[in-house]
């Protein structure tokens, strides 16, 4: 076996077990309240910091084009919610935008 | 089509159309940097990671050594570690042995899709879920290597901010109805931005250290309060 074929390994190996202990840490056991709303408030605190900063960064130095794609889906989000759309929506304003700029 | 079913590809397909370009870019750099096609292959069906796997070949490219890579890939990826933890108190009903794939699955989108899903997570939800997301991942990065950048510049381009309005729009029902989300989410990103500008962490840990803090925070607006909850959902007990 490569080295690369080791380093792909390994690198499955480290990236897998954070993924799947939890499951097992955690289980079916029932957690004390403070715990359960620490966990509660993960996927919250989790997607600020996943959009922010990186998404002025989405399409590299158009800032101008990601304003209007993440402006079209803010807008359609809230008024229409859903997924599909704000997303496919995002992609076609930002296209545009960036074919007139 | 059941419900699950739709729904999951509902979320899916917004997930695909947001691998497919960084996995074209990756299959692109890993040809560049001579890796072999089945090399560039396992990297994304075995590994699973988007931004590692760049992480990986920049480091391969200044000659690091594999312990070096790996230890830079645990902490990169130790984020998901807080994500399972989360998704583990979400998935009762299904049957511990499907845990084991469900887990290799957990990525950024695949968590957020799933997290802020108001229904039951069923097996048939998540895997689907995550069957779109991997196929996006591998597909891309077979097509990159292989085709090349095949994709008109500008539409590549545009695609770079589908997962951020992906995750925008899963987010706007739970900020529509919570003002305590709105403030959890903004200071969220407020602290990324100042972790990211000072730059003294390890790579992947700006996140962690801001899910944690805010996590924490949010833990004593909900505690006080059981029956509001950030996530919709009723605590139990």
């Amino acid at each position: 076996m490569d080295n690369i074929i080791l380093l792909i390994l390994g690198m499955a190996g480290v990236t897998y077990i954070p993924r799947l202990l939890p499951f097992f840490l955690i289980g079916s056991n029932k957690l004390p309240e403070r715990v359960d709303a620490f966990l509660k408030c993960i996927p919250i605190a989790a997607l600020g910091a996943l959009i922010v900063p990186g998404v002025f960064n989405a399409v590299p130095g158009e800032p101008v084009a990601v304003v209007c794609g993440m402006g079209f889906a803010l807008v359609i989000g809230l008024w229409r919610g859903g997924i599909i759309i704000p997303v496919i929506g995002s992609v076609a304003t930002t296209y545009i935008i960036l074919l007139l700029i | 089509m059941s419900n699950d079913i739709k729904d999951a590809l509902k979320g899916g397909f917004p997930i695909f159309i947001g691998y497919v370009p960084p996995a074209i870019a990756f299959g692109i750099l890993s040809k560049s940097c001579d890796i072999t096609l089945l090399e560039s292959f396992l990297f994304s069906a075995v590994v699973f990671a988007g931004a590692s796997q760049f992480i990986a070949l920049n480091l391969l490219m200044t000659g690091m050594g594999p312990g070096g890579i790996i230890l830079t890939t645990f902490l990169v990826n130790f984020r998901h570690f807080l994500m399972s933890a989360y998704l583990s108190t979400r998935i009762g009903k299904i049957a511990k042995r499907y845990v084991f794939l469900m887990a290799f699955g957990v990525t950024d989108e695949v968590f957020s899709v799933l997290s802020f899903s108001k229904k039951e997570l069923t097996k048939t939800f998540v895997f689907i879920l995550q069957l779109s997301a991997y196929s996006g991942w591998v597909i891309g990065t077979l097509t990159g290597y292989i085709m090349g950048g095949f994709l008109p510049d500008i539409l590549t381009k545009s695609m770079g901010i589908a997962l951020y309005s992906l995750l925008l729009a899963i987010l706007l029902p739970e900020l529509r109805t919570s003002a305590k989300a709105v403030c959890l989410v903004i200071a969220s990103g407020i602290l990324n931005t100042i972790l990211v500008k000072i730059n003294i962490l390890p790579n992947g840990w700006n996140i962690i250290v801001c899910i944690l803090t805010i996590a924490f925070v949010g833990s004593f607006f909900i505690s006080r309060d059981p029956e509001e909850t950030i996530q919709g959902e009723k605590i139990h007990g």
